[in-house]
């Protein structure tokens, strides 16, 4: 690695200063090559793959049922929202259809996974530009979050709640309780957070017209999500391709129209009010009926019945120890995570894994807008771009 | 209409000798493209009224190792104006080249740095082509089928 500075033979003025791999600000493992003059930033090279781990070519050696658990390890802030999409993109090549029941279980998981991803990326954001306040906020109230998923799922992070046709199990009315509480409580703690930062002089000094991009360049740049959003393109998969039933509920879309990481900044925050307004929705009019799909070839029989029919216990144990098998064909299938559009391309020859599969990462492509933003600002603002982007390097490097 | 269905009825019509197949599934069509118009259909795809596709989601490829031309490039368009996604591949050899998009949608750029790290693709006229998620002194291509999972 080079030295962390260095001073330019040809111009004296410029020089190189190395941020990262690991550092407070990078939010993960992201390093930065930054050629400054003085407080200027000249250039700025991303450097990527500290977290990468292969996980397409792990794919290609797994079962479908076994790559659940990978998706959780991507972006690891809401893995809840990650299980969803690959389950969805598994359905589509299969041509399954699951029960309403398990679709609106599936919308709570994803705006559940949003409004931590966002609190996550608000305490943190505010701390990289001085203001510590926010974070033990976001912080208090993550581990409420966290409870709630830890309770639902059995872990707080390597949560892998979906199943091809189904979900690990069904919710139960008492966490519905619990997550009615939460919901009617977050407005009010969305309220005090933004009464930390919405007005806050040097939290606007530091953020309006900083990191500002346009709408058609974040469009040519791939950036979804957000932080795209800010930029005055209104593109949410949830209205654009609704999946899981999304447009069965009433929300907003917001949109900025600087661009800049103010804009970005109003645009999480309005996003975790409609998420609650869609948990809102969901928890009051949650279907009835069966979660998961009938069909023995590919979603786990019922235990009772394993231990009684020899016919479920043949298809238990060929659904865990060979995996169901998938049609030969190629399909494309995205939803919107917390931080833009996460797609999966699965190509199959037929068989129990997949030939190929692709991970459609937002925020690799948003991530690529960086040195858009940083070039020609000031260092500083370096720390608050990157925060404002919300990357998460597992996802970035796979 | 279903994904992608009406910008391959523009190809067959406005340019049909860059086409060389399409097909379907799952309500998903795909098309394929001589290899060297790819760069030429690409720009028109992107700035034709009619197909507008302003959105370069993604770009990967897949590898067959036992065909002629083994690697096929995937890109998967997607237009704001129409909702509408098209994906497009092209056949190419071990190292291809294939035209750079990167002069048509900047998010070409990072990701065609991927597929040359994980696949060994080269592009011609990419800006930067350097290897962007393993080492720089790297010299495998890890998603080529022959590269194992184990070693040993």
């Amino acid at each position: 690695m080079d030295s962390t500075i260095q001073r330019s033979e040809e111009n004296p003025d410029i020089v190189t200063v190395n941020m990262g791999p690991s550092h407070p600000a990078t939010h993960g493992v992201l390093r930065l090559v930054l050629k400054l003059e003085g407080e200027r930033v000249r250039e700025c090279v991303p450097h990527l793959g500290y977290l990468h781990r292969g996980m397409e070519k792990i794919a290609e050696n797994r079962t479908y049922l076994q790559f659940i658990p990978y998706t959780d390890r991507m972006d690891y802030l809401s893995p809840l929202a990650a299980n969803v999409g690959i389950a969805l993109a598994i359905e589509n090549l299969l041509g399954v259809d699951v029960p309403p029941r398990c679709n609106a279980i599936r919308v709570i998981c994803c705006e559940l996974a949003r409004i931590g991803s966002h609190m996550l990326w608000l305490g943190t954001h505010a701390l990289d530009l001085g203001a510590a306040t926010v974070f033990f906020h976001t912080f208090k109230d993550r581990e409420w979050h966290y409870d709630l998923v830890e309770d639902l799922t059995g872990a707080r992070l390597t949560t892998s709640f979906t199943r091809v046709g189904g979900m690990l199990h069904d919710v139960e009315e008492k966490w519905l309780g619990r997550l009615s509480e939460f919901i009617a409580e977050m407005p009010r703690r969305i309220d005090d957070y933004e009464s930390l930062l919405t007005k806050n002089t040097i939290w606007l000094q530091r953020t309006q017209g900083v990191g500002a991009i346009t709408g058609p360049d974040a469009i040519a740049f791939g950036m979804t999500g957000p932080s795209l959003r800010a930029a005055g393109v209104e593109y949410d998969l949830r209205k654009k391709r609704p999946y899981c039933g999304y447009e069965k509920y009433t929300f907003e879309i917001p949109t900025g129209s600087q661009g800049d990481i103010y804009d970005r900044y109003l645009v999480r925050i309005e996003e975790m009010r409609q998420s609650v307004k869609i948990l809102e929705q969901v928890t009051g009019d949650l279907p009835d009926g069966p979660v998961n799909i009938d069909d023995p070839k590919i979603f786990l029989p019922e235990k009772k019945k394993v231990l009684t029919s020899m016919e479920e216990l043949i298809h238990q144990f060929m659904i865990v120890t060979e995996g169901f098998e998938c049609p030969s064909g190629e399909i494309y299938h995205s939803t919107e995570v917390p931080k833009g559009e996460l797609g999966f391309y699965i190509v199959s020859t037929g068989g129990r894994e997949p030939y190929r599969l692709r991970i459609r990462s937002p925020s690799f492509n948003n991530l690529s807008t960086l040195p858009h933003l940083v070039e020609g600002g000031l260092v500083a603002d370096v720390v608050a771009n990157i925060a404002s982007l919300d990357p998460v390097m597992g996802e970035v490097d796979r | 209409m279903q994904d992608g269905q009406t910008a391959i009825e523009w190809i067959r019509k406005n340019q049909p000798d860059a086409l060389v197949s399409s097909g379907e599934y799952g309500g998903q069509h795909w098309v394929q493209i001589e290899r060297r118009a790819l760069d030429r259909v690409c720009r028109e795809l992107k700035e034709n009224a009619e197909t507008s596709y302003d959105l370069l989601l993604d770009v990967t490829a897949t590898h067959w190792p036992d065909e002629e031309e083994p690697m096929e490039m995937v890109y998967h368009l997607y237009s704001l104006e129409r909702n509408d996604r098209l994906r497009i591949k092209v056949r190419c050899g071990d190292e291809g080249p294939v035209p750079s998009l990167a002069g048509i949608w900047r998010s070409a750029s990072w990701n065609e740095r991927e597929t040359y790290d994980m696949f060994g693709i080269l592009f011609d006229g990419h800006p930067d082509l350097r290897r962007i998620l393993m080492p720089d002194d790297y010299t495998d291509f890890p998603l080529r089928k022959e590269f194992p999972l184990y070693r040993g």
